[in-house]
């Protein structure tokens, strides 16, 4: 993975020393709230329910073992010992206190880790596929391209107070699983005539006006990227909306004025920095895509694995293939039943640290599906991983299972948040615990958000489910049919929302209607596509009054 | 106006003065006073040739939606151009900046005034910026001492320095 380099190190101890300064101006009285708040969330600090929120970014999603462990120790040391991974590549604590947050980034400076950029208006965390350089599938390894592009984004003087938060992410496979088709830039690497570049999608976005992005760019050269996005993001700092933070991503823009207008802006404004100074060179390429080579593969060949029937299920669900004979990619699962989504222990940090140290070339990713990724693991030690995962509670095989399923924190932990997302994910999964039955149901993506922001992904979950607030009372509307990939689509809303009570049997009523249905070898959503929305509908609403019946029930009541 | 100005690195004396379009009047019928002038874009493009012949030294006041290429072919006309900041998370001012003096080769002094802090000194330095009309009430001598050299230097290419880091440490 890339190692920083003086510059980039010296980059990061400057922010550590900035915002030293800035909290204490900001105790000192020197600042306002309203002054330090930009200020605090360019460095992913909100505050939240209990206390402040910090995120740390993992650029693109990689890790080396020492930097998981320095994020186990500030976890026990400034926090209460576990830490939450995101949707966007990112670990959050929960509990950390704001002056202590200046010893904190210092410290994970000391590891090459900091947290710029990570909230607020700017350009955030660039995304991409946990399985980037390993995939099977893989057209262009997406990493370097990543980092040139990490590093542009950091500090940006002329996009540092945009309308609105600024997400990019970059897809480098056949098929797309960095979620492109909902970013405000979604990138899909390809090859045409033998020269490398970019589809360009714009205008992507989930939250409370989900919209699926728009190509303005069907090919373009890597080298234009910077300043091709430049042009982007000009012509939305200075025509976005300001007047209304609901209305100020940059979809907003691009729906407003259409996708060809939108274009032409673009174009024009990048026919000025087109063949500039952004333009990335070949040997810049070059100097970071060597700090992504392949590590020291051994020649082996396919091993022969042990069979035994819960070995072979982890096997089946939780290891990918690779491109190297002999290796095998491994999710180590944060889903387990009864644990929030996507959290982590100290541990368990450590637990990964020394798994990635031992058999994967001492690095590890962290998918947008919120597990974490071992991405060079030999297939002859697939099974001690397996055996050591599995006793730290890290090998639950449900990853894209209906129990593997994304979660935001949720009412628990979030300000934000409409309703509480960790214990309806926690009932779904007790309701589903027979591993039998969760197999048989097959893969099946379920996303839970919290609130209309959608961290928890829910539009684009095969079963989504959101959070919501009526008369102060938490309840939870279901969508069907959205899906992540190529194909990328918004679910449809199935009708009236359900209280936390409900859910299980809501989820377990849609299963059912699956399972009646299918055909052999048909996936949930592809029955979904075949019967559509109203089977599901009219089970899970049998026998529910709604409507007239409904209200007159309530007049009643 | 502003009681500070920070200019070459010090504390400078303002002989600039905001001209306000005031209620009940228009950029067309608005007394125009003595002195040196920052005159809102409004009233520079009702009034441009009044006021090159009237005024010795000419200065522009841009609000965040004025667009620059209205008037770019004017800007020899201009000692000064400020760039207002209404709020200081209102970001559009960068660009602005970075217009004039990336395309439009504005070479006369660019201001930020308005809502202009101290942590936010350093992105203005590198987008074109060359004054500062720090808001009242906060430290010159700590934006001084501290504020335009947060960073050693770059990743990107911008107004101050046009080379990215890969192409200065190429």
């Amino acid at each position: 993975m890339y190692q920083y380099t003086a510059l980039d190190r010296q980059l990061i101890n400057e922010r550590v020393a900035q915002f030293r300064d800035q909290v204490r101006r900001w105790k000192a009285g020197e600042l306002s709230d309203e002054e330090f708040r930009p200020l605090r969330l360019q460095n992913g600090l909100y505050i939240q329910r209990h206390a402040p929120m910090f995120r740390i970014a993992v650029p693109y999603g990689m890790l080396n073992a020492a930097q998981l462990r320095k994020m186990a120790h500030l976890a026990r040391t400034y926090d209460r010992g576990y830490g939450h991974f995101t949707t966007r590549h990112n670990l959050q604590l929960n509990w950390p206190k704001i002056e202590d947050v200046p010893e904190m980034l210092a410290e994970l400076a000391t590891v090459d880790l900091h947290a710029i950029q990570t909230s607020g208006n700017c350009l955030r965390n660039i995304t991409t596929d946990q399985f980037a350089g390993v995939a099977a599938d893989e057209i262009i390894d997406p990493r370097p391209l990543a980092e040139i592009m990490r590093q542009w984004t950091t500090f940006h003087p002329e996009f540092a107070f945009l309308p609105r938060k600024f997400k990019i992410a970059i897809s480098g496979t056949e098929e797309d699983r960095a979620v492109t088709w909902f970013h405000d830039i979604g990138l899909h690497l390809k090859q045409v005539d033998g020269q490398v570049g970019f589809t360009v999608i714009v205008g992507g976005g989930l939250g409370r006006t989900p919209i699926r992005g728009e190509v303005i760019r069907d090919f373009l050269p890597w080298q234009d990227i910077l300043s091709y996005c430049e042009a982007v993001l000009r012509v939305y700092n200075r025509y976005g909306r300001r007047d209304n933070a609901y209305k100020a991503r940059i979809k907003i823009l691009v729906q407003a004025l259409g996708i060809d207008a939108f274009r032409e802006q673009v174009e024009a404004e990048w026919a000025h920095g087109k063949n500039g100074p952004m333009t990335i060179t070949q040997a810049e390429y070059d100097r970071v895509a060597a700090h992504f080579a392949p590590p020291a593969y051994a020649s082996v060949g396919a091993a022969e694995l042990p069979q035994e029937k819960a070995f072979l299920r982890w096997v089946d669900r939780n290891t990918h293939a690779h491109k190297v004979p002999g290796y095998a990619a491994v999710t180590l699962s944060l889903k387990k039943h009864g644990i929030a989504p996507g959290d982590i222990t100290a541990e368990q940090m450590e637990i990964v640290a020394d798994l990635a140290d031992r058999y994967s070339f001492g690095e590890l990713r962290i998918s947008h599906e919120q597990n974490i990724i071992l991405a060079d693991v030999k297939q002859a030690d697939l099974y001690a991983v397996w055996q050591q995962a599995s006793a730290a509670g890290l090998a639950t095989p449900n990853t894209g299972l209906l129990t593997g399923m994304i979660c935001c924190p949720g009412g628990d932990f979030c300000d934000l948040a409409n309703a509480k997302s960790i214990p309806i994910a926690n009932a779904i999964q007790a309701r589903f615990d027979d591993l039998d039955y969760l197999f048989d149901i097959g893969e099946i993506d379920l996303n839970i958000s919290g609130c209309m922001n959608a961290c928890g992904h829910h539009h684009v979950g095969h079963i989504g489910v959101l959070g919501v607030d009526k008369n102060d009372a938490e309840f939870y509307q279901v969508t069907l049919g959205g899906r992540q990939g190529n194909n990328a689509k918004l679910g449809k809303v199935i009708g009236p929302s359900f209280s936390a009570e409900e859910m299980p049997d809501v989820v377990e009523k849609i299963i059912k209607v699956y399972l009646a249905n299918r055909h052999e070898d048909e996936h949930f959503i592809d029955t979904f596509d075949r019967i559509g929305l109203d089977p599901f509908k009219n089970l899970v609403y049998e026998g529910r009054a709604h409507g007239k019946a409904k209200s007159a029930a309530q007049e009643n009541a | 106006m502003m009681a500070q100005l920070i200019k070459n690195g010090s504390l400078t004396v303002d002989t600039w003065n905001s001209l306000e379009i005031g209620e009940g009047e228009s950029p067309e019928t608005l007394a125009l006073p003595e002195g040196d002038l920052l005159f809102p874009l409004a009233v520079w493009l009702a009034r441009k040739n009044e006021i090159i012949a009237r005024y010795p030294r000419i200065g522009l006041l841009l609000q965040p939606a004025d667009r620059v290429e209205d008037v770019a072919a004017d800007l020899h006309y201009f000692q000064v151009i400020a760039v207002n900041f209404p709020k200081f998370v209102d970001g559009r001012g960068y660009s602005t900046a970075a217009l004039l003096r990336q395309r439009y080769q504005f070479a006369g002094e660019l201001r930020a005034v308005g809502d202009v802090l101290h942590d936010q000194l350093f992105f203005m330095r590198r987008v074109g910026f060359d004054a500062y009309a720090l808001k009242d009430g906060k430290s010159v001598e700590a934006a001084l001492a501290s504020a335009f050299g947060t960073f050693s230097q770059p990743y990107q290419g911008a107004t101050d320095q046009p080379l990215p880091a890969f192409r200065r440490n190429a």
